[in-house]
């Protein structure tokens, strides 16, 4: 369609592209206000703990001006040249990169010398640092202390990162063993309901029996109950259940079938949902061929609900990997149970000021979700979006 | 862990091979005596549905009921105790406290998150990364509560006024020339920062429903609109507002229920301590303080229930009014 230009239609662009504008802004105000914590805490958790207690995350990224006291090398290492005396080494030991711009041989003037000048000490003899920490200290008279002479210097440190956090978080706080026991109950407790449910689901759409509406009522009305209104009973069942058989009432068992009672009314509904959308036709036409509706789902309807189960068990996953009530109630708290949450929140308690660990800790919990939301988000979105026809 | 991993196997196992075996069992069975149609299918509806019922009577039905008839027993279950329970919950202050709180929960999480969704939704429509853009916004939603809290936990640390800060909202605060606070520890206002929390959270969930919306509003009218001179905002109003209250509704009874369940974030970050309590909170810490009580957990259980009991019946209406169609 072609516009004539009106002097009308030249002002509705214009307006359209200061809004634009202001669109622009505003949006990025809040991605920037959205993204600022996860960021900060993911910048951290690469952060050497002994910096991180002191300076903000988002100091990261510039140089750090330091001011270090370092002490030289003793007697014990000079070695003698053309008639001096001489003792060389790196201040840093060669340990961080940092860049020196000055040094001092007092405490009173610690800048007094910048990087290349030559410092004389009391007893006349001269020392030179480099940029880089490599210093030669210089003798006519053989050097007679033990200890070194200290050092002073202003130094910037480049911004660095380090992966350390994350070993001693994984391997000695043993959030590498939470991490597998969260799998552990998390795919069982995804997989179950969906079994179970599709069959449901399945009934609930195609077979004619007495009292299916009042079940699939039952079904929509238990998609808002509270779980805190059935966890009370369920533990009283399971600690009867233990007491009479003499095992533990918390297991994963038992975990498995706590998450799918709660995840059972929305997965059938989700399913119902789905299923009710099938063409009717199809259905029937495998049940004139003679089809049991056992072939029925296992042939058709479970291939048609690919996707829908994708959606589904995301989901369902999701919710599973990121609770913690249902896993402080229904699994013990010892090392070959606690789920990621539940540690996660213990080393809130134990270790409230070690932001090191918490950052790392929290980063590792949300790893999984993480990648999930990445990689699959259009299914994610879909089983959301499904799930809010209703609610 | 092979032993773990042995377990996990077995028990996906077990239901896969019960539906498996019974259904085909069941075929065996039929042709071999070639029974009628109608007698296979109520025993196939009987295999489709058991386990699914079994677990929802367990897990769902009968501990509802339980709950209910428990609040009138006391801390063992045994000895029935009439109203005492409730009487207690009415006296205690800590009750109080949470129904309050519960309530302020109620009011800003959703309207915050429902507003803010809207807000960005519309934006990003408008704006050529507006996907990036949400899919940053929605990300929180991937996310466990225990997780944001210490995201945010570590947004608010509080250091001597001294110190330099490594919170941000304090070193915000000092750069501003204020002096740093210890956000979640000053009564009332401490709510508002946990609020903050979910409000970060399900925005991502506004933000992805709204916009799934939006894409039904005809573009014609938005265009007819801009025309005839009618402003950004005056469209927002007037046009798209108006278009998707059924989509807003539905958005805040969702979050509506999450807020009246919520319990991870005050639990891991201040347990109830400050004034921050609310019933989900309360409600696990009463059945184990002490051994635990049964009774008086449930009637903080059967307060969360009330909450949602609306919302359960307009469902139900709803479901009926659709199947009659």
């Amino acid at each position: 369609m072609e516009f004539v230009s009106t002097p009308k239609r030249t002002k509705v662009m214009k307006k359209l592209s200061f809004s634009s504008l202001f669109a622009q802004l505003l949006l990025l105000l809040f991605v920037i206000v959205w993204i600022a914590p996860s960021f900060g805490l993911l910048i951290s958790s690469l952060r050497d703990k002994d910096v991180l207690a002191i300076s903000g995350w988002w100091t990261s990224f510039i140089n750090t001006e330091v001011n270090e006291i370092h002490r030289t090398l003793g007697m014990d290492s000079q070695y003698e040249e053309n008639g001096y005396y001489y003792i060389e080494d790196n201040l840093f030991g060669g340990d961080k990169p940092k860049k020196i711009s000055s040094f001092g041989i007092t405490s009173k003037d610690i800048n007094a010398y910048s990087v290349g000048d030559v410092a004389t000490f009391k007893d006349q003899s001269e020392i030179t640092v480099d940029e880089n920490g490599n210093y030669s200290w210089k003798s006519e008279n053989e050097f007679t202390k033990k200890k070194g002479k200290r050092i002073f210097i202003s130094a910037t440190s480049p911004p660095s990162f380090t992966l350390d956090n994350y070993k001693e978080v994984l391997f000695k706080e043993g959030l590498g063993q939470a991490f597998i026991n969260t799998f552990a109950v998390a795919l069982p407790s995804t997989l179950i309901p969906l079994i179970i449910c599709s069959f449901f689901a399945y009934a609930l759409t195609w077979m004619n029996f007495f009292g299916r509406d009042l079940l699939l009522a039952t079904v929509i009305a238990s998609l808002v109950v509270p779980l805190q209104m059935c966890l009370i009973p369920i533990l009283s069942i399971y600690n009867d259940f233990g007491a009479l058989f003499g095992v533990s009432s918390k297991s994963y068992p038992g975990i498995w079938m706590a998450h799918t009672g709660f995840g059972l009314a929305s997965t059938t509904f989700l399913l119902w949902n789905f299923l009710k959308s099938l063409p009717k036709e199809m259905i029937e036409a495998a049940k004139v061929d003679g089809a049991t509706h056992y072939d029925t789902f296992r042939r058709i309807v479970v291939p048609l609900s690919i996707p829908a189960f994708a959606s589904i068990f995301i989901l369902q996953f999701l919710w599973v990997w990121n609770d913690l009530l249902v896993g402080l109630v229904f699994l013990d708290k010892n090392p070959s149970e606690i789920i990621l949450t539940a540690k996660l929140k213990e080393l809130l308690g134990s270790r409230g000021e070690n932001w090191e660990i918490l950052t790392t800790g929290a980063f590792i919990s949300m790893s999984v979700p993480l990648f999930i939301f990445f990689s699959l988000q259009k299914y994610f979105i879909r089983g959301l979006v499904a799930g809010s026809v209703k609610g | 862990m092979f032993s773990l991993a042995l377990t996990v196997l077995i028990g996906i196992l077990f239901f896969v091979i019960f539906f498996h075996l019974s259904n085909f069992l069941l075929d065996y069975y039929q042709i071999k005596k070639s029974k009628t149609l109608t007698y296979e299918n109520s025993i196939r509806a009987v295999i489709f549905i058991a386990p699914a019922f079994i677990v929802l009577f367990v897990f769902i039905i009968f501990p509802v009921f339980e709950t209910i008839r428990l609040s009138f027993f006391d801390k063992r279950g045994e000895g029935f105790v009439g109203i005492y329970n409730y009487a207690w919950a009415i006296k205690d202050p800590d009750f109080r406290r949470s129904i309050l709180n519960n309530f302020g929960w109620l009011l800003i999480v959703p309207t915050l998150s429902t507003f803010f969704g809207l807000v960005i939704a519309n934006l990003a429509d408008r704006v050529w990364w507006g996907t990036i853009a949400k899919s940053i916004i929605f990300m929180p939603m991937a996310i466990s509560f225990v997780g944001a809290g210490v995201i945010w936990k570590f947004i608010y640390d509080y250091r001597g006024p001294g110190d330099e800060q490594i919170g941000l909202l304090n070193a915000i605060t000092v750069a501003l020339g204020f002096e740093p606070q210890a956000w979640l520890t000053i009564p009332l206002w401490n709510n508002l920062f946990l609020m903050a929390i979910m409000v970060w959270i399900q925005t991502g969930l506004a933000l992805v429903i709204f916009s799934a919306a939006l894409r039904s509003i005809p573009n014609e009218t938005l265009d007819a609109a801009r025309i005839d001179g009618a402003s950004e905002l005056k469209i927002f109003w007037s046009i798209i507002i108006p278009y998707l209250q059924q989509t807003i509704l539905v958005i805040w009874t969702i979050i509506t229920i999450l807020v009246l369940k919520v319990f991870d974030i005050i639990y891991a970050m201040t347990n109830g301590q400050w004034q921050t309590e609310v019933l989900a909170n309360l409600m696990y810490d009463w059945m184990f303080r002490g051994g635990g009580d049964s009774g008086r957990g449930s009637v903080l259980a059967i307060c969360i229930m009330i909450g949602v009991i609306p919302i359960l019946g307009w469902n139900l209406y709803q479901h009926r009014k659709e199947q009659k169609l």
